[in-house]
């Protein structure tokens, strides 16, 4: 079990090797909690979310990535912990939480949110490039969702073609705010925010003074242009260059495919 | 003996099952023949009552109603209701009956400007008005899925669903099972 980092002092990395030494079992018992039942080793300082993903056990999230900070806002990732709802990748592993995952009535919770999210928008797959590479479709497969359930919205969001490399359909957009975080952190660009008003009109926005994509030194190249969950931030020219029926989630559930570097 | 009688003289009831197509393009009804070789299997335990594989105009009382497409017109409405009516079970098949699908892409636009396009101003095109006769059904405003309209049991999405998903489906309803689909047969697009 590793547990050192940089801010913990020499005399503790010291008394902590003294304790390993003296009780290997119990310190090892220190970090782990339980997931469904199973054990889950963690370092401190992780999240569940973390612990969980680096461990390959799968917790459904959306808005959650390994490379950025939790963003908190989809609310897919909710789990019971020690039987209170919480979101799983902002609260802290501690030793011994009994955390309830995959539950009929978290998952169906989860699934409401989905379908919630597949009503508000435009998620038309059969037309959709990203189809088979999709997050938001992979989790409602992983969640057996069968229908939108509610009403539809059909909003009305033009998409915007203006980028010699880049396709947006905002149709899709499900307010996850990678993109935003990714030009923002990794690309120092900050080209997109989270805009618009009611549910009809948030979704991300672009940050140049005419609003399209062409008038910002947005490049394909940049993090934020390969983030996306779904099939708003699109690469020109590259359509279908795997069919379907081969693509990521065509293979093997979400579920089991989860990594250190699962978006 | 008695069971070989039982099974000549009262051979177990038939599943009576009706299907349609509204605002869809027989994409559902033709993977529905994907089965292939087993619909002779499957003809063993259903009957069809209306559909386009029988010619039936009207429905009458059925065990299972499968719909495809979602509504774009006055007389969609019509034959769900209809369906419904008549149906103990009734099932949303494919991506247009349970979202709307490819026409609902006419959503954001305004019907009168669509059609004025298609038959009066759109280059190459006859331009001759936009068809006005009382026996064609009217466009609704919007496309709905079908479940804005009537109760729906079952949905088995896909454009169109797999075959496997329409038999692994039909195969669970037939046996009183609940119908699962599971990874691989699930599918959106």
């Amino acid at each position: 079990m590793k547990t050192s980092n940089s801010e913990v002092s020499v005399q503790a990395n010291a008394r902590e090797a003294r304790v390993k030494a003296d009780r290997p079992a119990e310190t090892k018992a220190n970090n782990i909690f339980q997931l469904d039942g199973e054990d889950i080793p963690f370092r401190p300082g992780q999240t569940i979310m973390q612990a969980a993903t680096h461990h390959g056990t799968y917790i459904p999230h959306l808005c959650w990535h390994p490379d950025f900070s939790a963003h908190g806002s989809c609310k897919l990732c909710t789990v019971k912990v020690n039987g209170r709802f919480g979101s799983s990748c902002t609260i802290a592993a501690q030793p011994g939480l009994d955390v309830e995952n995959r539950t009929a009535e978290l998952d169906d919770k989860r699934r409401t949110l989905l379908q919630m999210l597949f009503v508000e928008g435009n998620h038309f797959c059969p037309s959709c490039e990203k189809s088979g590479n999709c997050a938001l479709q992979a989790t409602a497969y992983e969640l057996n969702m069968m229908s939108p359930h509610f009403d539809m919205f059909y909003p009305d969001r033009p998409v915007d073609a203006s980028h010699p490399d880049i396709l947006l359909d905002f149709n899709r957009c499900i307010m996850c705010a990678l993109c935003v975080a990714a030009s923002r952190d990794v690309d120092g660009k900050n080209i997109f925010y989270m805009g618009g008003r009611g549910l009809l009109g948030r979704r991300v926005h672009i940050s140049s003074e005419s609003g399209k994509l062409a008038d910002t030194d947005f490049a394909v190249t940049d993090r934020a242009a390969s983030i996306c969950p779904v099939g708003v931030i699109l690469p020109k020219r590259k359509g279908f260059a795997v069919p379907i029926g081969q693509r990521t989630y065509d293979l093997a559930p979400i579920s089991k495919q989860v990594r250190d570097t699962t978006p | 003996m008695n069971a070989l009688i039982n099974a000549t003289l009262f051979p177990p009831k038939k599943l009576r099952v009706a299907t349609t197509s509204l605002a869809g393009c027989f994409g559902c009804h033709m993977s529905f023949l994907d089965i292939d070789e087993r619909i002779l299997k499957l003809i063993e335990l259903i009957e069809f009552d209306r559909s386009p594989l029988t010619d039936i105009k009207h429905c009458g009382p059925c065990d299972l109603g499968l719909i495809e497409g979602g509504l774009c017109n006055a007389e969609n409405v019509h034959v769900l209701r209809e369906f419904r009516t008549h149906c103990k079970i009734l099932v949303a098949v494919g991506a247009c009956a349970i979202n709307g699908g490819l026409p609902a892409q006419r959503n954001h636009l305004d019907l009168r400007d669509v059609l004025e396009e298609v038959y009066q101003t759109e280059p190459g095109l006859s331009h001759g008005g936009v068809p006005n006769d009382p026996e064609l059904p009217l466009p609704l405003n919007k496309v709905h899925p079908i479940h804005e309209v009537v109760k729906v049991d079952y949905f088995l999405p896909g454009c169109p669903p797999p075959a496997d998903a329409i038999w692994k489906f039909l195969t669970d309803l037939l046996a009183g099972r609940t119908p699962t689909l599971g990874h691989g047969l699930l599918h959106y697009d």
